[in-house]
Formats: structure tokens, sequence, C-alpha cells
């Protein structure tokens, strides 16, 4: 009986894989297959006589763009990890806020945090733009940081405070029972305890930040500036994509993100007890 | 931990320094890729040393293109110059894009330019840009297959397209957006271009319901001995095919030749490179015949130029040569804003004849939604009752405030916020500033009419338009409560589907006795991983009727393939498989997460009392988890709510808009029908307060308070 389930549990489980894993199967085999898309149907995604072409096409090997594509690496690698510091910064003391301190405004102002999650971004681009016109941050990285710290913020907040309410709030007063300040049971209790879902919050502005193109696209306007989701969509066009290297710039892009998400895998799971049962 | 700290605060601290160079003497936007992107870089190359100006390139995505144009080019902060396609000279002379060539066609020029490019790029008597190159549909033939061959289409091309259909629709006499711009698609002459191709469908002479995959399979696979199809075709036929491209044929009915639409690449200068007379020479220089010879043989485009067309080099290329004639025989593509509102009720009424409808009421439907899209916004009301309104309402909220103020309690909680007010106001500043005062300009917009450039007041005239389905049916096509239905409809099944999948995962790869547990979770979260806009592009591609994965499944199982973006239940059973897969991550990710603060001695205690499994689920796993899987839902339910993505990238809104939500829709009013922001806005801010009644609901039915 007990192993009966265990199969049928694995079955379900291995179904879910398929799932998950089948169209990015299909993106793979695109990006090693030289020329255009399959003209006759498939159900199985093996590539039409492989090759590194794709690859080759978008690191600029064959004509000698490299280096731009590096310092695009590097711009998407400064954005999104400023764009990780700039959320968690901001958002954790504000969090602790909301999780330990009754204060005026505080329900007005987490419906109004909330509230701003429900405007569809669409609304907001060009205020966005004029914002940053105004304070001669177009065109600049720290520019695209702010726009994508105004999404990743206010997440980034309901996602820590549900973190400072899963933890018991007895260490703290016990730390301040002992001559500890607020702000140092914040630092040196709280905080460590908390680890796993900092690692997890910057996970995610880091994400919003390193796949974002539309916003990046309008705001930068040197190449050199670029972050690569911008490069990668400068493959599609009008009439026609070129879907081998598309692909293979898709794969390469989220390469890093696999990597992040498989470091972080514990973290993942215990910092995403956002709003967990209270101690 | 604290290396990371460090290592993201230093990241944040390079994020400031400007990674600027020296300022360039010119500065090129362009949306070429590719062979063309290349010739245009040496060009620029070649310009530096022959008349020592740097010329100053910017490749840019095309999606992006020509909103990253408006938006940066009337703030001074866009190109000199930039390439772009005439049909756009529309927009961009509204909104202040484009200023006139002026000496960049001086009069010598003019003869030198092909007159069908030059005549696209002049309205109300002047120059907008200089023509480079020329795009139009043409007739490719496959010299392999003789004429009348058994089994093979005589000709196919997509019938159901608008662009296509105009060059039919010419040869009757016809035009989809008369020169005064009025709808055109509604005449006789349109009717019976119609009934014709519906007839030669009839007749299997050209295969129905036809996109561009299936007729480049069907020309290149040598099923259909010609099609009619654009110079960009050419690059996707095999080397081995033999075929030759002439200019569009004869419709025997009418006795007249077919004349597609044409489009003109042309380049064009911003106000300020307008100004520039180095801007004027290089736009100049970047048409003229010496250039364009470069353009052609390297780049294989269809110049304008007509000097360029005397090198035995280019003359004798068959290819560039057929669509050289073809260019000739064409007519420019309408630059009026209101073109952008003709495709789609256009190719709706097609449709519909296309499936046995009556042609004339199908027809006369299309030009109603046509002048119901352009309806032209309400006059201006007076601002004062907004104001008083406004006035009134802060008066009553500042009296409020004293009066609280004044209360001594509220002193006292005052003073004990403050060590709170500490933690919480920087954080307070940055969502202010960068998230509650954008939103707020954005709503603001919703309160007028009319162009960036000219905005006009028209107080609640947007939602009154959108609540009373701008006086039409409120259960007709396209209303706000249609589509507000299907926005929910798609919300629920998504969310209810990302939540049972995600939960059901996540309570198997919970077990203790799960073997392999993190190799399945890396896997599961792959979907998370990949940037959505390529996944969605994949789904789109496996839903291909001809072409797709999943009808390739469905046939190797013995089903019909199913056409998913023709009805409404498959294209929507689309988007939302799609977007199950790109959500189902992370809803098992917040399940595990809730399951590891689960006690185990919770279960085993139930285990004990003799709980079977599904009572010891519902009794004790489904408790504990709602706390936290409360606030995911919300916030899972908002994300998709107002998923655009997915919907624009998978259906496209297909089939004729009916799968479209109310965000995709919001956008169609700002980007495809006449550009009117204010409603779109209008359309954001009524998204918004459904959301938020919505979620207070949902909070209040789920008996916890997120808040």
């Amino acid at each position: 009986m007990r192993r009966l389930e265990s199969v049928l549990a694995h079955l379900a489980v291995i179904a879910g894989v398929v799932f998950a894993v089948y169209p990015l199967l299909w993106v793979v085999s695109v990006a090693l297959s030289p020329g255009a898309m399959s003209s006759h149907p498939r159900a199985l995604p093996w590539p039409e006589s492989p090759s590194l072409d794709a690859f080759a096409d978008v690191l600029g090997v064959r004509d000698g763009r490299s280096a731009v594509f590096a310092r695009q690496v590097v711009n998407s690698l400064v954005v999104s990890l400023a764009t990780a510091a700039v959320a968690v910064a901001v958002a954790t003391p504000a969090a602790y806020a909301l999780a330990r301190f009754r204060f005026v405004g505080k329900t007005w102002g987490t419906r109004t945090l909330l509230a701003t999650q429900m405007f569809p971004a669409v609304a907001s681009a060009v205020p966005l733009y004029l914002l940053l016109e105004a304070m001669h941050l177009l065109d600049s990285r720290a520019g695209l940081v702010l726009v994508y710290a105004s999404t990743a913020v206010p997440f980034a907040i309901f996602q820590m405070r549900g973190a400072f309410d899963a933890i018991p709030v007895d260490l703290e007063e016990a730390a301040m029972v002992d001559g500890a300040t607020r702000a140092g049971a914040f630092w040196r209790v709280a905080l460590p305890a908390v680890r796993p879902a900092i690692a997890v919050t910057a996970l995610f502005a880091f994400m919003s930040a390193w796949n974002e193109f539309i916003l990046a696209a309008t705001l930068l306007s040197r190449e050199a500036a670029f972050t690569l989701p911008v490069v990668l969509q400068r493959y599609v066009g009008e009439h026609d994509t070129a879907w081998g290297p598309f692909a293979a710039g898709a794969i390469l892009v989220s390469v890093p993100v696999m990597a992040l998400f498989y470091i972080a895998q514990r973290q993942l799971v215990a910092g995403l007890t956002a709003g967990g049962v209270k101690g | 931990m604290r290396r990371l700290f460090a290592l993201l605060v230093l990241a944040a601290i390079v994020s400031l320094v400007p990674a600027c160079a020296e300022p360039p003497s010119l500065v090129l936007w362009h949306s070429y890729r590719g062979e063309e992107e290349r010739v245009l870089v040496e060009l620029a190359k070649r310009y530096e040393r022959e008349h020592g100006i740097h010329v100053e390139l910017l490749g840019l995505p095309f999606d992006a293109y020509s909103a990253k144009l408006q938006a940066a080019v009337p703030r001074a902060h866009g190109p000199d110059v930039f390439i772009d396609a005439h049909e756009r000279l529309g927009i961009y002379r509204r909104e202040g894009v484009v200023a006139p060539v002026g000496d960049a066609v001086p009069p010598e020029d003019v003869a030198s330019y092909e007159p069908t490019a030059l005549d696209a790029v002049t309205l109300d008597g002047e120059r907008w840009g200089v023509p480079l190159s020329t795009k139009s549909l043409a007739l490719y033939v496959n010299d392999g297959v003789p004429a009348g061959a058994p089994d093979v289409y005589p000709l196919a091309y997509e019938a159901e397209n608008p662009y296509h259909h105009a060059a039919v629709l010419s040869a009757f006499g016809g035009a989809l957006l008369a020169p005064d711009g009025s709808y055109g698609f509604d005449d006789d002459a349109s009717l019976r271009s119609v009934l014709y191709v519906h007839d030669l469908i009839a007749k299997h002479e050209i295969p129905g319901d036809a996109n561009g995959a299936l007729v480049k399979q069907l020309f290149a696979s040598g099923r259909a001995r010609t099609s009619i199809d654009g110079p960009w075709l050419a690059a996707d036929l095999p080397p081995s095919l033999r075929y030759h491209v002439e200019p569009l044929p004869v419709v025997q009915e009418t006795g007249r030749r077919m004349r597609p639409l044409l489009t003109v690449e042309a380049v064009m200068l911003s106000p300020s490179g307008a100004r520039r007379p180095e801007a004027r020479a290089f736009a100049r220089w970047l048409g003229g015949a010496d250039a364009a010879l470069v353009r052609a043989t390297e780049a294989h485009q269809v110049v304008a130029s007509e000097p360029a067309w005397h090198d035995p080099r280019i003359a004798g290329d068959p290819l560039l040569a057929a669509f050289h004639e073809q260019a000739r025989a064409a007519d420019p593509m309408p630059t009026s804003t209101r073109m952008r509102a003709v495709w789609v009720p256009v190719q709706e009424a097609m449709r519909r004849v296309f499936r046995g409808e009556d042609a004339r009421v199908a027809l006369d439907d299309g030009r109603r939604r046509f002048e119901d899209a352009l309806k032209p916004p309400p006059p201006p009301p007076s601002p004062a009752p907004l104001a008083i309104a406004l006035g009134v309402l802060a008066l009553v909220g500042a009296l409020f405030a004293v009066r609280r103020a004044r209360a001594p309690a509220f002193r006292q909680e005052l003073r004990e916020s403050r060590t709170a007010y500490r933690y919480v106001a920087h954080a307070a500043v940055v969502v202010f500033v960068l998230v509650v005062l954008p939103l707020a300009a954005g709503a603001l917009t919703s309160l007028f009419a009319g162009t960036r450039a000219d905005p006009r007041y028209v107080g609640l005239g947007n939602y009154l338009a959108i609540l009373t389905a701008r006086g039409g049916s409120l259960l007709g096509h396209g209303s706000f409560y249609v589509t507000l239905f299907v926005t929910v409809l798609w919300t629920v099944c998504n969310v209810a589907l990302h939540v049972t999948i995600g939960v059901a995962l996540g309570v198997l790869l919970s077990r203790p006795a799960m073997r392999l547990k993190s190799f399945y979770r890396v896997l599961l979260v792959l979907p998370w991983a990949v940037p959505s806009y390529v996944t969605a592009l994949a789904w789109k591609g496996m839903f291909h009727r001809q072409f797709g994965a999943i009808n390739a499944i469905l046939s190797w199982l013995g089903v019909q393939p199913v056409s998913w973006f023709s009805h409404f239940s498959t294209a929507l059973a689309a988007n939302v498989v799609t977007n199950t897969w790109l959500g189902f991550p992370f809803m098992m990710v917040v399940t595990l997460g809730a399951l590891t603060s689960i006690p185990r001695e919770v279960l085993e205690a139930a285990e004990v009392d003799g709980a079977t499994r599904w009572q010891r689920f519902r009794g004790v796993t489904v408790p504990l988890l709602k706390p936290t899987m409360l606030p995911a839902v919300v916030l899972g339910s908002v994300w998709t709510f107002n998923m655009f993505n997915v919907v624009f990238l998978v259906s496209g809104g297909e089939p004729d808009g009916t799968t479209d939500i109310l965000v995709s829709d919001a956008y169609r009013w700002a980007f495809t029908r006449d550009a009117q922001y204010g409603y779109a806005a209008a359309y954001a801010v009524l998204i918004f307060l459904i959301l938020a009644a919505g979620s207070r609901l949902l909070t209040r039915v789920g008996g916890e308070a997120t808040t």
C-alpha cells in the first residue's frame, strides 16, 4: 500500500515535471536548430541538424561584438543587483515597523501599498519618464534602478512583513530586557532570523529587473547601456523573428537565474513562509 | 550573507556611476536588424571618413521603437535622425516627433526619387522624410511547378489578412480607408472583392484560413504554384527552390491589376535634428544614389533612389527589379492615425463572410465598429463642477483631520508612533515618489482626451463612455462589461489551476519519504526562471494549427487537430494553459514554505487519532495553509487580472478581440485605436477600482485580514 502510494506520488510529480519542462525543451531545440522554424509538425522537441551558431550569434563571437555583449551582461547584473539591494534596504525596516509597531497611518499606508499593486503599470510609464527626466536620470543605470524599485519595493515590503510576522517576538523582547535598544534588537535579533526571507526578497527583485525590457528600452538610449532583455528583443522584427538567436539568448539569460534558484533553494522554501503561522 | 550584502551595496554604488562617453555629433535611431543593420553601420563609418561627422547609431527593438520615439523626441531626448515607415508620419506629426526635412530633399533631388515613394512622405505640401526603400507584396511564382498541375493550389496567400486583401480590393476599385479618412470597406467594390475571394476559397483555388507560416510552407513545398508575399519571404525559402517574382496579376473579373499597399522606409528628422544642417545633409546623403547602391547590393533593399537603378548590379537582380516594378504600381499606405483602427473591423468582417454569413451585414457591422472606436471624445465640459467637488472633499477631509489632530488621545498616539516613523519614513518617501505620484499622474490623464501635445479636458466623459459601452449595447462586442466578464473568468480559471497544481505538488514534494525531492523541485520552478516573453511565444508556437506540437501530440493520440485561435473557448484555454504553466511554481513554492512551518507532531497526532489521509488534509493541512495562501491568492489574482503579456503574446485577443482582458483592451485603446491615451487611463482606473473592491471582498470571505 505504502509502496503503491509512493509510486503514484512520483508519477504525479513526474507529470508536473513534464508539463514544466516540455515547452522549455522546445526553446532549447529552436536554439540549437539553424535556419527557420520547423515546417512540419512534431511532437518531440529534437533539434534539426543541431549547431551552436545561434549561441555564437548572441555572444557576438562571429561579428566581434563580444565586448559590447559583455558590457551588456555587466549592465544587467549591476542594475539587477542594485535593484535587489535597494528593494531590501528600503523594504526591510518598513516591513519591521509594520510587523512590530502600532502607529498612526499604518492601516492607511498598508492599504495604499496594496492598492499600488492593483494599478496596471501601463498607466505610469509616461509619468515615470517625466520624473526621471526631472531628476536628470534618463539614460542612466541609476534611473533604471529607481524605476525597477518602484515595482520591487511594494512587493518586498509584503514579503518581509510576512517574514517578521512569522518570527516570535519573545527573542527581541528578551534582548531588550537585557539592555538592547530597539534598533539593536532589530539589527542583532530580528534581522538574522529573517535571513532566508531577505535572500528570497532579493532574488525576486533581482528577477523582476533581470527580465524587464519595455521600460529599459524606453529609458536607455545607448547601446552600451542596454540590458540583456533589450538586446534579446532586438531579434523580434515586424515581419519575422530570428528564432534561433532569440531562443539561444533566452537560455543564456536564464542560466544565471537558474543558478541563483539552485543556490537559494533552501532559502526559497523557508523564506516564502510569507505571513506564516505566528509564533 | 554579509558578503552578499556588500556585493549588493557595491552594485548600487556602481549603478550610480554614469557610463557616458563623449557626446556624438549626430544621433541616429533605427530598428534595422541583420544585413540592413550591418550595412547601416558601414555607411555611417563611411560618412564619417568622407565628411568628418560622427554618426552615433542606436538599434532599438521594433516593439519599443515607436513608443520610445514618442516619449523621447517631444522632450528633446531623442535622436537627430531616425528611420521609420512612412505610415507612422500621421501619429508622429500629431505628437511632435517629426519635422519637415527642408533642404534634405532639395528641388534638384526630386526627380531622383521614385515618385510613389516621394508622394508617400509628402503631406500637406511638405516633405517629412527622405525615402530610403520600399516594401510591398508581389507575386512569387514557383518555376518548378507547371500551371494547372493537379492537387496544387494555383495561388496561396493570407486571404483573411486585410493587408493582403487591400491588393485584391484595389482591383475592384476600392480602398480600406478613403482619402478623406472615412471607412472604405463597406461599398460595392468591397462587397464584390470579398465575395470574389470567398468564391475562390469555395472552389479550392486558394486555401482558406491560411496564415503566413502555412503559405510559406505550401509555396516552398510546391503545393501552391504562386504566392502573394513580401520581400521577407525570400529569406525563408530554401536555396534549392527555383522561383521568380513578378508584379501582382490582373483580376479577371474586373480586368484590373491588383495594387498592393506600399510602405516607404524613410529617414526622418526630429524637430531638433531638422534645425541642424549636418543632420539634413546626412539624411540627404543616406537617401542619395551612392548610399542607395550599397543598401541595394548588400542589404537587398528595394531602394527609392532612381539613379541607383541605372547600376547593372541592382537592375540585374531579378528579385529587386520585380519588387521595384511593383513599387511603381502600388498605393502608399495611408498615414492617417485612423488607419490603425481599420485592420480589426475589416478582418472580422471578412472572416464572417468566409464563414458564410451575410456579406452586406458583416461589412456594415465592420463600419459601425470602426466609427464606434473613433467616436470623437465628448465636448469639453466646464472643469468647475469637478473642481468644486474636489474642493469640498478636500475641505471636509481637512476639517476631519484638524478635529482628529486636536484630540489629546491622537497626539499621544502620534508621539508613540515616532519610533515607527523612523523605520518607515524612507520607504514611505520612495513609495510616494516612485509609485503613488506616477500612478496619480497617470490616473489624471483619464480626465482628458485628444493628444499628448494638445490634451482636452473632458471631465468624467471617458468613464461615462466606457460604462455606457459608448452608447452601444451593454452586452455587445467589446463592451466593458463583456471584457470584464472575460477577465474575471480568466482570473478565476488561472488562480484555481495555480493553487490546485501548486498545492498538490507542494504537498507531494513535502512527503517525508519522497526521494529526489530537490531534483524535482529545481525542474518544477524552471518555468519561473526563463523570461516569460520568450516562453509565451514558445507556447504560441506550440498551439499553431499546422505546425504546433500540441496538435502533433493530438494527432498522435488520434484526435483531430484543433484550430486553437479560431474559437473563443479554445483560445482562452490556450491562454490559460500558458499562464498556468507560468504561475504554478510560485504557488508550489509558497505551499512548500508554509508546509515546513506545520509542526510534524500535529499531523502525527491526527494520524494516531485515526484520521484518514483526506481528513488530515482537510482538518490539519488546509487550515494551517490558509493564512499563508490567502495573501498569495490575493496577490496572484491581482497579477493575473493584469497579466498583459500572456494574452497579448499568445492569443493576441483572437478570435476578434474576444479573449482580450481589460488590460490588453486598455492597451489597444492607447496604441491601436487612434492613440486615445485618456480613454486607456480611464480603463486603468476602473481596473484599479474593481481590484480594490474585489480584494477586500476576497479577504473578508477568506475570514482573514491581510492588512
